[in-house]
């Protein structure tokens, strides 16, 4: 399990779930669920693109999941879910589209869906890294901002922020941070870890930055154990990443009816 | 102490092509304690948003004598803030956001602003309430906490929007007297809007009366006046006094019912 | 039909003329149903139970169950579960619906793991997102339309105080309207329909006719009939027209890979909305002028 090629699986599989920790806290404090689901369909259209295209994946899976990102920050404020559900449709449209113009085999769709974390080459690993300390960069400087805009918006718009750009920026971030989990957890999954370990997290502390890093603490311990129970039963790591994320929720949840019913 | 920390000039506001306002000329002095008066949907919202700069003026200006907009010492007390429940912020980290929340990057907080924040807990005596999850607080004590909020970076102005909506009588007379406390003791010109002027007429420097999309401004023994109030609503207007309390009646003045004032009821 | 629009043996082939007409049969009520998603702000509750149907039927596969049936069932207990977590605030019910389609999509992965270790069919997972509306059985079709007269009447039946609710609950609460009894009852009917739709025509389509169609009607319409009816209008007709133009698309290249039809639909509804858009900002500038 912890022989030399899993190495590469264990660490882009760390940096993979830091980074989705740190993201989900703040997806889940401004609601933006959808958009964190849909922006790596995205991404998944852009790496099916460049098949067809003939260029590197990477080029395809940024440039789509960016567009994605800005097409659904760009219409953040009038009826936001309908905007994001329909970038999400075309993205994936697209993605069927060039598929099927470029006649991919199915395991490399069901590696872009699903991802094949225990394939990692050494070679991803650099580009995964820096990325990510990229993304959690962005997001260290947005901090405050993005937990004011979250929690007040009326406010931290009277108080000179600009919704635009904040939305923007974090969108930005999101879109790199798909681009960078996808061909590793992939698109249906990179979202589970952005929801279920945050979600979790903010129900068991009051204070933000304790939620912030119970976050990428918790969304670590979930992708470990994930790669752990899918070496050892030889199941898709997609479904322990799945469930374990939405079992941390449950199992967050019964802590505190458990403690409110006490107290 | 005669410094304008605002002056609004000649502004018009048009939402969705209806005129909200027009006209509209004031200023507010340091440390004064104005009320902005006028019923519901009169445009009052509009206005405090306005001074904020959340809503753009279609015609006329808002002027901010000295600062920048970065450094402008406004203080904002909306009517209400949704939070969700589960919001992981305790009422000192939300109050602390009103000091350093607008600044990207990652300063670490100092002694001195967790000392700022205590102080302003303190002042609207909700200092035990610090380490509570503000989502869990009951609407009493958030506006105590949104006040706190809006006083911790020292503005030179605060804005109220309805602070004294939905209260009774008791918690109206508390929050009014909390509000002049705070006033004197922070030294901050306050604009406060409500829809009924008379929990607020023993407190009041200036009135900023607002009907009909016009606003008349002025100490209130000037502007409560039937002549004023009948040319801002543009049909005669009776302002009656009864055991000292204010009501200003339009139409019919045998009626009892209040149309401006609902809340209000002739003894 | 001229030539030029309808390649020679469109309508002599037996597979696509179901396909058409279930095709038509869900846009339909897709575009009723999703106009109260719509409404209601539950797009992603919407799209979600695609997903979590998906996992329905590839469950049902892999026991060898009826597929409608798994996914029907899919997407009738993640509602259930969604509503379970709770649902009192938008940004709750944002949790909820991520948490339910997390799981959903793991338990996908699972099962089309063990479907494509089971069966030597290929194309399993794509079949299952992007839909296979020419494999439909006609038996299927008479249970598609079946159900699909039930789902559009029940709406009917709670429409009025369903608008109401989702307008102004409290107001409707004060009229003895049984707003979460509404609201439970319509996810329901919500999940019905994109379960249907998620067999026929995959998760993606599905959600593009629940969403895409309302989108633009509600910028056309003014009263609910009204409205209604534009978006059941444009919801068939980028249902046929798509299936026409993926059918036509196979003479298009001489590599002879017809484009998929979730792809050819998508791209009318989202064209759609452009014209309607770019009509209703015509308008606009002809009313300042």
């Amino acid at each position: 399990m912890f022989s030399s090629f899993m190495t590469n699986a264990w660490l882009v599989g760390t940096v993979v779930a830091l980074l989705a920790g740190a993201t989900g806290f703040f997806v889940v404090m401004r609601g933006s669920s959808f958009a964190a689901h849909a922006v790596p369909n995205g991404a998944f259209a852009g790496a099916a693109g460049a098949t067809l295209v003939g260029v590197t994946p990477l080029v395809g899976l940024i440039s789509f999941s960016v567009l994605a990102a800005l097409g659904i920050g760009a219409s953040r404020r009038h009826r936001s879910d309908v905007a994001t559900a329909l970038a999400l449709v075309s993205m994936l449209a697209l993605g069927a589209a060039f598929l099927s113009l470029s006649a991919a085999y199915e395991p490399q769709v069901d590696a872009l869906l699903f991802g094949e974390i225990l394939g990692v080459s050494s070679s991803q690993l650099g580009p995964v890294v820096v990325i990510a300390a990229l993304c959690l960069a962005a997001l260290a400087a947005m901090y405050r901002p993005l937990v004011f805009q979250a929690a007040a918006p009326d406010l931290a718009a009277a108080r000179g922020l600009n919704p635009t750009v904040l939305e923007m920026g974090f969108m930005l971030t999101l879109a790199l941070g798909a681009a960078l989990t996808v061909p590793v957890v992939g698109a249906l999954l990179a979202f589970s870890l952005t929801v279920g370990p945050p979600a979790a997290a903010r129900l068991l502390t009051r204070r933000p930055g304790v939620a912030l890093a119970g976050s990428m603490g918790l969304s670590v311990l979930t992708l470990w154990a994930a790669i752990a129970s899918a070496y050892q039963s030889d199941l898709p790591v997609g479904f322990f990443v799945g469930t374990y994320s939405a079992l941390v929720y449950v199992a967050a949840r019964a802590t505190m009816r458990r403690h409110a019913r006490r107290a | 102490m005669n410094d304008t920390v605002v002056e609004v000039r000649g502004v018009d506001v048009e939402l969705a092509g209806h005129r909200v306002l027009s006209d509209v000329n004031f200023h507010i002095e340091a440390g004064e304690f104005a009320g902005l008066i006028g019923s519901n949907g009169a445009g009052k919202t509009t206005l405090l948003r306005l001074m904020l700069g959340l809503v753009d003026a279609t015609r006329g200006e808002v002027l901010w004598p000295g600062d920048a907009r970065e450094q402008r010492r406004v203080g904002y007390v909306p009517q209400k803030v949704n939070l969700d429940v589960d919001v992981p912020l305790r009422v000192c980290d939300f109050v602390a956001l009103g000091l350093d929340g607008h600044r990207y990057g990652l300063r670490r907080r100092t002694r001195a602003t967790w000392q700022r924040v205590d102080e302003v807990l303190d002042a609207v005596e909700a200092l035990d309430l610090g380490s509570r999850r503000i989502g869990a607080l009951s609407g009493g004590e958030l506006q105590r906490v949104l006040l706190a909020h809006a006083l911790v970076s020292r503005p030179e102005l605060l804005l109220l929007d309805e602070p004294l909506a939905n209260l009774d009588p008791g918690a109206t007379q508390d929050i009014v007297d909390l509000l002049s406390r705070v006033h004197r003791r922070e030294r901050v010109a306050v604009l406060l809007s409500a829809h009924d002027i008379n929990s607020l007429i023993g407190v009041m420097d200036r009135v900023v009366y607002i009907a009909n999309a016009h606003v008349a401004s002025g100490p209130t023994d000037e502007v409560v006046r039937p002549d004023v109030l009948s040319a801002l609503y543009g049909h005669h207007v009776d302002v009656v006094r009864v055991h000292g309390r204010v009501l200003v009646v339009t139409g019919d003045v045998s009626a009892v019912a209040v149309p401006e004032h609902p809340d209000l009821v002739v003894e | 039909m001229p030539h030029w629009l309808v390649e020679p043996g469109l309508w002599s082939n037996a597979a696509v003329h179901t396909g058409v007409t279930v095709g038509v049969v869900v846009a339909v009520v897709s575009a009723w149903v999703g106009l109260f998603t719509v409404l209601r702000s539950q797009s992603f509750a919407g799209h979600a139970l695609a997903d979590v149907a998906t996992a329905g039927g590839a469950g049902a596969g892999l026991f060898g169950w009826s597929p409608l049936a798994g996914f029907v069932s899919g997407a009738v207990l993640g509602a259930g579960a969604m509503e379970a977590i709770g649902v009192e605030r938008v940004r709750q019910r944002d949790v909820a619906t991520g948490v339910v389609l997390g799981a959903a999509t793991g338990l996908s992965a699972l099962f089309l793991y063990l479907v494509s270790l089971n069966s030597t069919n290929s194309g399993t997972t794509q079949l299952v997102l992007f839909g296979s509306l020419f494999l439909v059985s006609s038996t299927t079709l008479w249970i598609v339309l079946g159900v699909s007269v039930v789902l559009s009447l029940v709406l009917a039946v709670i429409g009025r105080p369903l608008l109401f609710a989702s307008v102004s609950p409290d107001a409707a609460r004060a009229r003895g309207v049984a707003v979460s009894r509404v609201a439970v009852l319509f996810t329901l009917v919500m999940a019905v329909t994109v379960g249907l739709s998620a067999i026929v025509l995959g998760s993606v389509l599905s959600t593009a006719l629940l969403i895409g169609p309302p989108a633009s009607a509600l910028r056309l319409g003014r009263g609910l009939a009204q409205t209604a009816f534009a978006s059941v209008a444009l919801g068939a007709a980028a249902a046929a027209l798509g299936v026409v133009v993926s059918y036509d698309s196979f003479y298009w290249w001489p590599s002879h890979r017809a484009l998929p039809v979730s792809f050819c639909v998508v791209a009318l509804i989202i064209l759609e909305l452009a014209l309607v858009n770019l009509w209703r900002w015509h308008g606009a500038r002809r009313e300042a002028a």
